[in-house]
């Protein structure tokens, strides 16, 4: 896995925001993940706390916000959440389907002091 | 006080400028370059012979491999005439952008008209990191299953094509081939998509003029 890289460019962003406000320290992290996009485990903390120690974020948490896949069916206009099975509406059985949501990965927010 | 700063920035974006990069380098060059993903064994480097082998007397192809440990899809890339380069990621489950761009300087660019990535063996990881390659091709095989873009959709949303290699095996193991088909075209629709066997040769031609149509 790559926990790593995740956990390097997490803390490259932060800084970045927090020093172009003047910010002394990083206290919380906000991250948003979709469930079709990175798959990070628990080590993303370990490589964290390794890496953000001695900088501004030492000790900050990290806070993720995990979204469920929908998808709308460009069909019938069906919203719904695919099975482990399938991911072909389930109302109609249509292949023409949008990803709404599950696809994020971002950070979208850092709380200073 | 604790002070909010919002942020909204993608968590692999320093990859995605890095890989433009590598894009600037590619085209200044003239080279066409394509990232080939698959699960292990699913013939990466299969392809990469049976491609370099047929096209070496009209393109100068490069082949960059990525490998946990060893040089022998390299090897066997070289061995079927592409000028090739090792990537020993050390564990890492894809390349990045930051690794193909180390490896870059090792091949002469102005030398070669098609580059060919072998990404690390792996259905998740390496669809998350853009190398700065044209295309992106997935190859599937029939013995890992028919649930696969069901199981990995990640991996079958960003490609540019889909390779279903081994067909040859199709009379040997249960394997839905239209049930395969609605999953990518749910996923990615109207992909371009390609049924072959590098053991037997069959299907080979239209991936080839779909490669030469392009570099
Ligand atoms: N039957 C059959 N076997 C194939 C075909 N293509 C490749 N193979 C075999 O599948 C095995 C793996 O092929 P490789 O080309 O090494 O696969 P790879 O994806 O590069 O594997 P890694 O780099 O180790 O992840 C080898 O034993 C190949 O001979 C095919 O079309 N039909
Ligand atoms: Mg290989
Ligand atoms: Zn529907």
């Amino acid at each position: 896995m790559h926990e790593l890289a995740v956990a390097e460019s997490i803390l490259e962003i932060a800084v970045r925001h927090a020093k172009g406000q003047n910010a002394q320290k990083i206290t919380d992290l906000y991250i948003v993940m979709g469930a079709w996009s990175s798959v990070v485990d628990d080590s993303l903390q370990f490589h964290w706390d390794l890496l953000s120690d001695g900088t501004i974020a030492k000790g900050a948490i990290l806070h993720f916000k995990r979204i469920p896949v929908e998808l709308l069916c460009l069909d019938c206009g069906q919203s719904y959440a695919p099975s482990s099975r399938d991911l072909l509406c389930p109302k109609c059985e249509s292949v023409k389907i949008k990803v709404k949501t599950g696809e994020e990965f971002f950070l979208e927010a850092i709380e200073v002091e | 006080m604790p002070n909010r700063i919002p942020v909204v920035e993608k968590i692999l974006s320093a990859n995605d400028r890095l890989a433009a990069e590598n894009r600037a380098r590619f085209d200044a060059a003239g080279v066409f370059a394509i990232n080939i993903m698959a699960s292990p064994g699913a013939g990466k480097t299969s392809l990469i012979e049976k491609t370099v082998a047929a096209l070496k007397d009209r393109l100068r192809i490069g082949m960059i491999n990525g490998d946990i440990a060893t040089s022998f899809d390299a090897d066997r890339a070289a061995a079927a005439g592409a000028a090739a380069v090792q990537i020993n990621t050390g564990g890492d489950c894809h390349l990045d952008a930051v690794m193909l761009q180390s490896a870059l300087p090792q091949l002469d660019l102005s030398a070669l008209d098609l580059v060919i990535v072998e990404n690390v063996g792996n259905l998740v990881c390496p669809a998350e990191f853009a190398l700065g390659t044209h295309k992106s091709i997935l190859v599937a095989s029939i013995p890992e299953g028919d649930d696969k873009p069901y199981k990995y959709p990640g991996m079958y949303r960003g490609v540019d094509a889909v390779v279903i290699n081994k067909i040859d095996l199709l009379p040997y193991v249960p394997f839905r081939l239209d049930f395969f088909k609605k999953g990518i075209e749910a996923l990615n629709p109207g992909v371009t998509q390609f049924e072959l066997s590098c053991r037997t040769g069959e299907g080979l031609e239209p991936w080839l003029n779909w490669l030469l149509a392009q570099a």
